[in-house]
């Protein structure tokens, strides 16, 4: 490259203006929380912005990959994904959750009203190029390794990475 | 006649929105694009999205329960 070629970059680079950013902390594995959160970081993502997305605690389940089992070595972190398996498709409902019976009315529903799955969100957020991290603390505590989890997903990281981003983002909701 | 056509029909939030974001990527500054939507939702939604992120909303009409918006990229 030539300088006056590489000079030129460099002004695009600067003239560049930079992307909003949104931030969402998903923290709950409720069916009724990760689909608000996958609509809007969808449109987030459609409207432009830098969208990332920071799993923590049940908000990890949402990125289990689909037919991960019992996860973890301790048999604490065994239970508790026996009990709550998680997965795009086995999330529970805050509320009328009967057993799974309201999940699958809910998902039915969706599907006849044509509402976009949980798994279609996920995989337009990765299409889109919504950065999606899943919370290291949380991952140690429940015993998730990254092959436990979806394809596509950035590095684990932490609180001071979410909040590093989050002071400069115009949009920061905790889901 | 618009430069590209997105067919978002019986599609619900926030697929209208995300449909046309994806199609407008795809079209170069001044062409435009056709969504035809039944989302209710794509009424306010729509002009809202078309504001900010700068793209005119030429027009807009209804027709056989069917919603066309005509948007020219910014």
């Amino acid at each position: 490259m030539t300088v006056p070629e590489l000079q030129e970059e460099t002004a695009a680079e600067e003239t560049a203006p930079e992307k909003e950013k949104m931030v969402l902390v998903a923290a709950s594995g409720d069916l009724d929380k990760a689909w608000p959160v996958l609509i809007l970081a969808t449109t987030g993502a459609a409207y432009g912005m830098d969208v990332t997305i920071f799993f923590t605690f049940w908000g990890l389940s949402i990125l289990k990959k689909p037919g991960t089992g019992i996860t973890g070595d301790d048999w604490r972190q065994k239970m508790m994904s026996a009990f709550h398996k998680g997965t795009p498709d086995g999330l529970h409902l805050s509320k009328l959750h009967f057993a799974g019976l309201g999940p699958s009315m809910m998902k039915s529903l969706a599907d006849d009203k044509n509402v976009a799955s949980v798994q279609e969100l996920l995989d337009l957020s990765i299409q889109l190029g919504v950065k999606l991290w899943p919370c290291q603390m949380t991952m140690d505590l429940m015993g998730l390794t990254n092959d436990d989890l979806i394809d596509g997903l950035d590095k684990p990281a932490g609180a001071g990475s979410a909040i590093s981003l989050m002071k400069d983002a115009s949009i920061q909701l905790f889901v | 006649m618009a430069d590209t056509t997105v067919d978002a029909r019986n599609l619900q939030c926030p697929m209208p929105v995300v449909k046309t974001a994806m199609a407008i990527n795809e079209i170069t500054s001044g062409q435009t694009l056709e969504l035809i939507a039944t989302d209710r939702g794509a009424l306010s939604d729509i002009p809202a999205w078309a504001k900010d992120t700068g793209n005119s909303l030429k027009e807009q009409f209804e027709e056989n329960d069917e919603y066309h918006f005509i948007i020219e990229k910014a």
